[in-house]
């Protein structure tokens, strides 16, 4: 019996092998793949973490954040080196360096006293120890102002999020449901906006911020987010689109008119798009560069993470560890906010990509 | 609607009629006020900007003084200009190297994401997408650090590999460019989305069927896979053309911390240095007129050769 069954299954059992060799040679190819891909990550982390005016930068230098090991003897730090000897390599501490020999102590075996070792000590090998050195974060963090910086980007950006949602619902709520006439035109008018270069308006509109005194401020940073935008609009539209004409008209014949539609049919039944753009826009915020460069360069009390990093770093350029330091905090957040709300984001992607 | 009402009798159709195009005038007020943000934004900050813009560039304007009327020499100069031939060259440059990978590296994470044989699809597909999110910024000195010369992680592999001499990357200008195409493989984060929600789009009795057919995973790639998703492919292709023309936030940090590699300056750069250092807002205006019809035309070509190459499964 036992052994017919084997024989039955043999064909499936040869498959079912094969299904699992090949996915684990495929998934070892992605792990690897996604190693590759990442592997600027701990380099990151290395650097942000070493004493770098303690430690040689020097290609041959460990990357890793180390210090020289010391021993304590008799209330004196002394360095440690990995000394050969008769018994093999071994690490002592050196007591009193010398040119033809030198003085060390033990100190696994201390009470053994001074051994005389006979060679240059200059070409022994430092012991090292891994220490970390956390001080780099909140040095970075007092130096560059990270409070001053998240607080200003957080004012941008939650205003150009109110902006954007405001503008957008109204806009994609006017393309969804609404008899314009011409609609479709404008339609490929607004989409069409998507390949208009920024800098082709840039000019003109910074004399008219100039002109209404908002350069060096945050106005024009946000105000314009509440005109819409065309990818936004095309998200919740294609939303809007999806969901069922029958409700809001048993809205409207309780006698519900468009903007109560909006606000009690539309929008409660809209969350994943809704929430989608809110992030989309906040991550665009956080990372935009180029109009706060534009606005604000003169104005670094009002500077954004993204331009306040940038002078900071070429300010400290000299100091790789506070440079990686602070790169590491300015994107914390974002990558917070994307992993908490990583379904609604990828589906936004996904239907301003794929669903034209 | 109107009509069908007309004919249940004269005068209630009247009364009906009435009714009924009244309320359709009012839907089409309201869609009207729903759509003003949009409609203002774009007259405010779309339409009049680009004719100042279009007008400002055959004048001499710079900050502080009126524009004064000079024909086509901010448009001559253009064309005359080292410089600007330059950051043409520059952004043509690494323009080409930059687009294939743009594409392929996206596709090939996606095909990859998309395989039946990877285990942990989610978390694979978030930690691809992830560096996306970084802001730009931080992913640019990541980058800087990782490919120092000297100590950065990518040098020791290279050196450790038995490459005894690896590039400076970031101050050669002959390795600045693959390094921003290094930098840049942190952008594929949408494109590899998108692409793999166009995967996943196909339906798989089309895979079923070409198996039947004796098709094996290439041919199925190429026959079934890359026809359904060709629309995907159009869309970054264009996205990523426009992006290329606008290229800035990495050129300009780089060359602000590598004492300005002369690869570095993109045309984008040279817009921003004559519009807001040197304040020849005429001739900057003309820059950007200039990088918008290069754009235009090069979507253009996309678009019109997309007809041999994009399918379309429902209709059009």
């Amino acid at each position: 019996m036992a052994t017919q069954s084997s024989v039955i299954n043999a064909p499936q059992f040869s498959r079912q092998l094969r299904r699992f060799g090949l996915t684990a040679l495929v998934t070892l190819f992605g792990l690897i793949l996604l190693i590759v891909y990442l592997l600027p990550f701990p380099n990151m982390v290395t650097v942000s973490l070493r004493d770098q005016a303690a430690l040689a930068q020097t290609p041959d230098s460990t990357m890793l954040p180390v210090m020289p090991a010391t021993y304590n003897y008799e209330g004196k730090d002394y360095p440690l080196y990995e000394v050969p000897t008769d018994e093999g390599v071994r690490q002592l501490a050196l007591v009193k360096p010398g040119r033809r020999s030198s003085q060390f102590v033990d100190p696994a075996k201390p009470e053994a006293g001074i051994i005389e070792w006979e060679g240059n000590w200059r070409q022994l090998k430092e012991v090292e120890v891994l220490s970390p050195r956390w001080e780099n974060f909140s040095e970075a963090w007092q130096k560059i102002d990270f409070p001053r910086l998240f607080r200003n980007t957080f004012a941008i950006a939650i205003g150009g999020v109110i902006g954007t949602l405001l503008s957008c619902i109204s806009v994609a709520y006017a393309f969804a449901r609404f008899p314009i006439p011409g609609k479709n035109i404008l339609f490929v008018i607004l989409i069409g906006t998507i390949i208009l270069p920024q800098q082709v308006t840039l000019i003109p509109t910074y004399l008219f911020f100039s002109y209404l005194g908002w350069v060096g401020t945050w106005a024009p940073l946000i105000v314009p987010h509440f005109f819409a935008n065309a990818y936004n609009v095309f998200l919740l539209r294609q939303y809007f689109l999806t969901l069922p004409k029958e409700l809001d008209e048993a809205a409207m014949i309780d006698g519900a008119g468009p903007f109560r539609i909006l606000t009690e049919v539309i929008i409660p039944q809209s969350w994943p798009a809704i929430v989608a753009v809110a992030i989309f826009h906040f991550v665009f915020a956080w990372n935009d560069f180029f109009m706060p460069l534009i606005y604000l360069l003169s104005k670094p009390e009002l500077q954004p993470v993204s331009i306040g990093v940038q002078v900071f770093n070429f300010q400290y350029g000299p100091r790789p560890e506070l440079v990686q330091a602070t790169s590491l905090m300015a994107m914390v957040l974002p990558l917070i906010i994307f992993f908490l709300a990583q379904r609604f984001f990828m589906r936004g992607v996904v239907i301003t990509g794929v669903e034209k | 609607m109107t009509e069908q009402v007309a004919t249940l009798g004269e005068s209630a159709s009247v009364k009906r009629t009435r009714r009924t195009r009244t309320l359709e005038q009012q839907q089409r007020l309201w869609g009207w006020i729903f759509l003003s943000p949009w409609l203002i934004g774009f007259l405010v900050f779309t339409l009049f900007p680009m004719a100042a813009s279009l007008y400002l560039s055959f004048t001499d304007f710079t900050i502080g003084q009126p524009p004064n009327w000079v024909g086509l020499k901010n448009w001559e100069n253009l064309f005359k200009d080292p410089v600007t031939y330059n950051s043409l060259r520059v952004t043509f440059r690494f323009a080409i190297i930059m687009l294939p990978v743009a594409i392929l590296v996206p596709l090939g994470l996606a095909s990859l994401l998309n395989s039946k044989y990877l285990a942990g699809k989610r978390v694979f597909r978030a930690l691809f997408y992830m560096p996306y999110i970084i802001p730009a910024i931080s992913g640019i000195f990541i980058w800087q650090s990782f490919l120092n010369g000297q100590t950065g992680l990518l040098n020791r592999l290279l050196r450790l590999a038995g490459i005894a001499d690896p590039p400076d990357w970031l101050f050669s200008p002959t390795w600045i460019h693959p390094a921003m195409v290094l930098i840049g493989l942190w952008g594929v984060g949408n494109a590899m989305l998108t692409m793999l929600a166009g995967m996943q789009g196909v339906p798989t009795e089309y895979y079923e069927a070409a198996t039947v057919d004796g098709a094996g995973p290439l041919m199925r790639f190429r026959h079934i896979t890359l026809p359904m998703i060709s629309p995907v492919i159009l869309y970054n292709l264009v996205l990523t053309v426009i992006g290329l023309m606008q290229y800035f936030v990495v050129p300009w940090v780089l060359s602000n911390t590598t004492r300005s590699n002369p690869e570095t300056n993109f045309i984008n750069l040279h817009l921003y240095r004559e519009g807001f250092q040197f304040f020849h807002m005429g001739y900057a205006s003309a820059l950007a007129w200039f990088l918008f019809i290069i754009g235009l035309i090069l979507t253009l070509i996309v678009l019109y050769s997309s007809r041999r190459w994009v399918y379309y499964s429902s209709g059009e």
